[in-house]
């Protein structure tokens, strides 16, 4: 390995400035923005995590609660005349879950969001002010990154990756059969329908266009033209990692939108319609 | 049209300074540095700056400019409100020598504990031959003219003097990742740059990019895909198993 072979200088002091930054534009607007909409966005969903119900109305489920892994999701829906038909659910852990099956599910994407390199940034800049704004003083008198425990743990990115694509493949799933009526009959498409196809292409745009999905798909290959096919995936994920942040964006406030919409159409308060 | 217009810049060396104001005449399509010149000529003779190609190919005239670290050469003039002064430093992470001139020697030292190229045995020595695909992705870094705004913006050193030992920066966590892409390049210099050049402390706040007048992707195509590779090796466990069977897809 090569070494320093200039030793260094003793270290002269900067120059002395004083205010911290000399920005004169909105500089704090987007950390404001984001803050405000990231801070929403946890509100509503941890409100829609402990209701508790209101979560389905065939054939639509929301997000948050698909797939359900307790046997309580089908009591959840009693009650409801326009609801009986069963919630689908995998029965995987049985009756004895009894607070709200959506915390078992939202670990996932709430880890996927969290060790995402646009969240991130996102992150770091509104809440931990690291910094605020680019050349914009933070106001921590020590920094480590992501050398230490929590954040060492943001190299997981990959593992959360792999399980949103399982979710992904479920809320797809959940997409093509709200081509029903409430009463199950096929080739019929209502709000809801549009509503949770939105929702599963955002999803899925979200994670094609994901960094770690970069690297895995190619952005590892040391030589592009001995892999041909993988070269074209990078290729394509490439052009979609230009749009990651639009897509972060979308697909988090959309997924919001739908289960609002499913919470409104099983609660009574709006009717869903079907053509 | 020629206007009047004010700029505030710092003066002074090691020892102090503070911003000084002078007014002189602009014109339509100047750039900050063209005022700067004018400055320079006609209000304060003994004034250092440092610039060179006046064409944004140098990198020689970094400063920041109403608190941005910029290259004067292409901060044009007409982008700046009238009427409001312009304020000019120089670059807060690196020490002053005087004026707008810093000492920017920090960054050479960390060039020199980058490993240099080391030629695989398949094609040991020059002429290496390369497919274009494979050229062109380590192509993007290559446009980089040192002009060190990222490592100036980069709020690791900006904020934390203290990691400036440990940290060598986004210039060359890409150049890291050219030679970490580069398909004729032996070494592994992964762990190297995880655990004794600081890629950990990096939060990916793409300020490097933000400030980049080549407009590389630091952080999209060279910090987060060095990153990933550090992942590989480090943090995965399948990675590391499929790696130690031999089964490494490179």
């Amino acid at each position: 390995m090569a070494a320093p072979t200039t030793p260094a200088p003793p270290e002269r002091p900067r120059a002395d400035i004083g205010t911290k930054t000399l920005r004169t534009d909105a500089w704090w607007r987007a950390p404001a923005i984001s803050a405000f909409v990231l801070t929403a966005f946890v509100v509503y969903a941890t409100i829609a995590v402990f209701y508790n119900k209101d979560y389905y109305y065939a054939p639509y489920i929301s997000p948050f609660y698909s797939p359900c892994l307790v046997a309580g999701c089908h009591l959840a829906a009693q009650g409801y005349t326009h609801a009986r038909v069963n919630v689908p659910h995998l029965t995987v852990l049985g009756y004895w879950w009894s607070i709200s099956p959506a915390i078992l599910i939202l670990i996932f994407p709430l880890g996927y969001r969290l060790t995402c390199y646009y969240y991130r940034r996102t992150y770091y800049r509104s809440y931990w002010l690291s910094p605020p704004a680019c050349a914009v003083a933070e106001p921590h008198k020590r920094y480590t990154g992501e050398t230490r425990f929590p954040l060492i743990l943001q190299n997981v990115h990959r593992y959360f990756f792999y399980a949103g694509l399982v979710l992904n493949a479920i809320l797809t799933y959940d997409a093509v059969v709200a081509f029903r009526t409430h009463t199950g009959q096929w080739g019929h498409f209502g709000v809801g329908t549009a509503v949770l196809l939105i929702n599963a292409t955002l999803l899925w745009l979200y994670s094609l266009s994901c960094h770690s999905c970069r690297h895995i798909v190619g952005g590892r290959l040391k030589h592009f033209s001995r892999h041909p096919i993988r070269f074209k995936m990078w290729g394509v994920v490439s052009k979609l990692n230009t749009r990651h942040m639009q897509f972060a964006w979308s697909s988090l406030i959309w997924v919001a939108l739908t289960d609002l919409y499913v919470r409104l159409v099983a609660s009574g308060t709006i009717h869903g319609a079907w053509v | 049209m020629a206007y009047d217009l004010t700029l505030r810049i710092w003066r002074g060396d090691a020892s102090g300074g503070g911003l000084v104001d002078y007014t002189v005449e602009a014109e339509d399509g100047e750039v900050v540095l063209d005022a700067v010149h004018h400055v320079q000529a006609q209000l304060a003779g003994d004034m250092a700056v440092r610039w060179n190609c006046k064409a944004g190919k140098c990198g020689s005239c970094s400063a920041e400019v109403n608190g941005r670290p910029r290259l004067m050469c292409l901060a044009r003039l007409s982008t700046f409100s009238r009427g409001e002064p312009i304020t000019i430093t120089p670059l807060r992470t690196f020490p002053v020598i005087r004026d707008l001139v810093t000492d920017v020697s920090f960054n050479y030292r960390k060039a020199e504990m980058v490993p240099a190229f080391t030629p695989t045995a398949e094609q040991p020595t020059a002429p290496f031959r390369m497919a274009q695909v494979d050229v062109e992705r380590s192509q993007e870094f290559r446009k980089c003219i040192e002009c060190w705004l990222c490592q100036d913006t980069c709020h690791v050193i900006r904020d934390h003097d203290d990691n400036k030992e440990a940290f060598s920066g986004p210039r060359f966590f890409i150049r890291y990742a050219e030679l970490d892409m580069h398909p004729n390049d032996a070494l592994d210099r992964k762990k190297l740059v995880q655990e004794d050049r600081g890629l950990g402390l990096c939060n990916i706040t793409k300020c490097c990019t933000e400030v980049c007048p080549e407009k590389i992707k630091i952080t999209d195509n060279g910090i987060i895909p060095m990153k990933e590779r550090v992942v590989d090796v480090k943090y995965d466990p399948v990675r590391l198993f499929r790696r130690r069977r031999g089964g490494d897809d490179v």
